[in-house]
């Protein structure tokens, strides 16, 4: 059941937008999610869901892998979509009953859904075109000035990416826990949510203890791999720019610019 | 000078109580001696708690003795600032494959050891393909750990050891999770590198048939080593072996026991093949 999970899993291909540095993924998922707020009608929206179309063609990860990830916040999706479709106040365009429908609620509800759904699509691209490593070392390069200030950049980096690997993981260790505790007559599926919910709990103690067991044993491997933290390490594929990866620099902002007229131009 | 040399090597662990007050005190290792010459291939057979990942832990400063000494490749582990050279000397593979692999690509994970060293870019790579190469591992360079048998994994976690070039390899019970066929791969990995590149391999484990090609074994129980010698003379030598618990391969037993019971035949037989010529069948 939760093997569908995608989020933050690397989709291993042969493309240029695999081949691009992670820095340029990172800052043009930054300026994308930026732009999924910037729009907010038809035009816009459509603009969007080209450039989208273009990127995840240019990917070639399948789009059915992307949407995968979806099922996850399907829930989600939904509870946001009918409370604003309902409680928004506005100009009633359809009533049942004690309910109604505004014309802005449907407005907000649209974009609501639609945002999160081109947001959690967008970002996807970037996890699953980029390993673990390379997101790491493009986030490292890219925040390193804050090491000035004294954050720990390169700890929460390899934090990041050794907890993107355990993922699958846990997750397999998960499934295995719930069937054993099935085996056992333990009940996952029947009953309403706080049912469900409830029988999650004895889950999470033995996933728990497994994942603490986990974490001492790699820290005593990376240990006994002479890992001593970020100084004096060396890359094993260090960071440079290629033209292809100007070249995106300079799309990233003319799209950003694009949708800024958008915006500021068009009506509908 | 031996690459691994113990003397008296005292291990003491503090049990404590809930409130972390001292209840007692554990001996993991009880005034233990190792020597062990370089390019030897070494095995250390015992139950479980009889010690012998607490001694593993030890040659590579994982762990430093109560009392004790214990030198590795010349330098006292007792010594902090000794501690990254002995593990780069020394290097280490677990039991568990899934919890010491830390990429989520085989060559980004054999490079993380030659990383934290600081070599250099172009070097990296080249020792990454050597060592890969040396496990038959290269052709799944870019695939994901995830993906590989028990047996694949550990001998990427055996190329990540050795793309540090080490002088050693402790391997601590690197076969108890495995299939029989990840096993054998994995042991045949361990004597190569033994033959073709001359490092020394410390084999930790409790699966007999893994000690027959040593050129010594070690056997311990209670934190003492109890028995010591070539792989011969520890065969040959059933009913203390099972004094410690230890199941000796089938074909041992079974000469053993004709033997005992009149048939003349020499001890310690370790193979199907070479009881088969002693018996004038094979």
């Amino acid at each position: 059941m939760f093997r569908e999970i995608t989020i933050g899993q690397y989709y291993p291909a042969e493309s240029r937008i695999h081949r691009l540095d992670p820095r340029v993924k990172l800052f043009g998922t930054f300026i994308y999610l930026i732009s999924i707020f910037v729009a907010n009608g038809i035009v816009g929206f459509a603009f969007l869901t080209l450039m989208l179309a273009i990127v995840i063609k240019l990917s070639k990860v399948p789009f059915s892998y992307m949407v995968k990830g979806l099922s996850g916040i399907v829930v989600l999706l939904i509870v946001a979509g009918i409370f604003n479709l309902f409680m928004t106040p506005g100009q009633a365009i359809l009533t049942l009953g004690p309910v109604s429908i505004s014309d802005v609620g449907l407005k907000n509800a649209a974009l609501m859904t639609g945002r999160m759904v081109f947001l959690i699509i967008g970002t996807s691209i970037m996890t699953l075109t980029t390993t673990p490593n390379q997101l790491t070392d493009g986030l490292e390069t890219s925040l390193k000035p804050l090491t000035l200030v004294n954050v720990p950049v390169h700890e929460i980096a390899l934090m990041m990416s050794i907890a993107l690997r355990f993922i699958p993981i846990l997750v397999e260790e998960t499934d295995k826990i719930m069937k054993a505790q099935m085996a056992r007559g333990a009940d996952f599926e029947t009953g309403g949510l706080i049912k469900k919910a409830k029988a999650m709990v004895p889950l999470l103690v033995p996933l728990f203890v497994s994942a603490f067991r986990r974490a001492s044993d790699l820290a005593l491997a990376m240990e006994a791999r002479c890992y001593s933290g970020g100084e004096g390490r060396t890359k094993m594929k260090p960071l440079h720019y290629e033209a292809w990866d100007k070249r995106a620099y300079v799309f990233i902002l003319l799209y950003m610019a694009a949708m800024i007229c958008i915006r500021v131009f068009v009506w509908i | 000078m031996n690459i691994i040399e113990a003397k008296d090597l005292v291990h003491e662990f503090f049990r404590r109580d809930e409130e972390g007050n001292i209840e007692g005190i554990s001996v993991a290792l009880d005034k233990v001696d190792l020597n062990v010459k370089e390019g030897q291939f070494i095995s250390i057979l015992g139950h479980n708690g009889s010690g012998k990942s607490t001694l593993a832990k030890h040659i590579n400063a994982l762990l430093t003795p109560s009392d004790g000494t214990i030198y590795v490749d010349g330098k006292d582990t007792s010594k902090p600032e000794n501690e990254l050279p002995i593990r780069q000397s020394a290097g280490m593979v677990f039991q568990n494959p899934d919890n010491q692999i830390i990429a989520s690509i085989v060559e980004e994970d054999v490079g993380f050891g030659p990383e934290n060293i600081g070599i250099p870019t172009d070097e990296i790579w080249e020792r990454v393909e050597r060592s890969l190469k040396s496990v038959g591992m290269w052709k799944y360079h870019a695939h994901s750990p995830n993906k590989l048998s028990g047996g694949q994994k550990q001998r990427v976690a055996i190329a990540g050891v050795m793309a540090m070039e080490p002088k050693c390899i402790i391997m601590d019970e690197p076969t108890a999770m495995l299939d029989p066929q990840g096993r054998k791969e994995v042991i045949k990995v361990a004597h190569e590198l033994n033959k073709k590149k001359g490092v020394t391999v410390i084999l930790i484990t409790h699966y007999m048939e893994e000690v027959i090609d040593s050129d010594y074994v070690y056997v311990m129980e209670k934190g003492k080593i109890v028995m010591e010698g070539t792989p011969r003379e520890i065969f040959s030598r059933v009913d203390d072996l099972k004094h410690y618990r230890m199941e000796v391969p089938q074909v041992t037993y079974l000469a053993h026991e004709l033997k005992k019971n009149g048939l003349d035949l020499p001890e310690g037989i370790l193979t199907r093949e070479e009881f088969l010529d002693v018996l004038n069948i094979g």
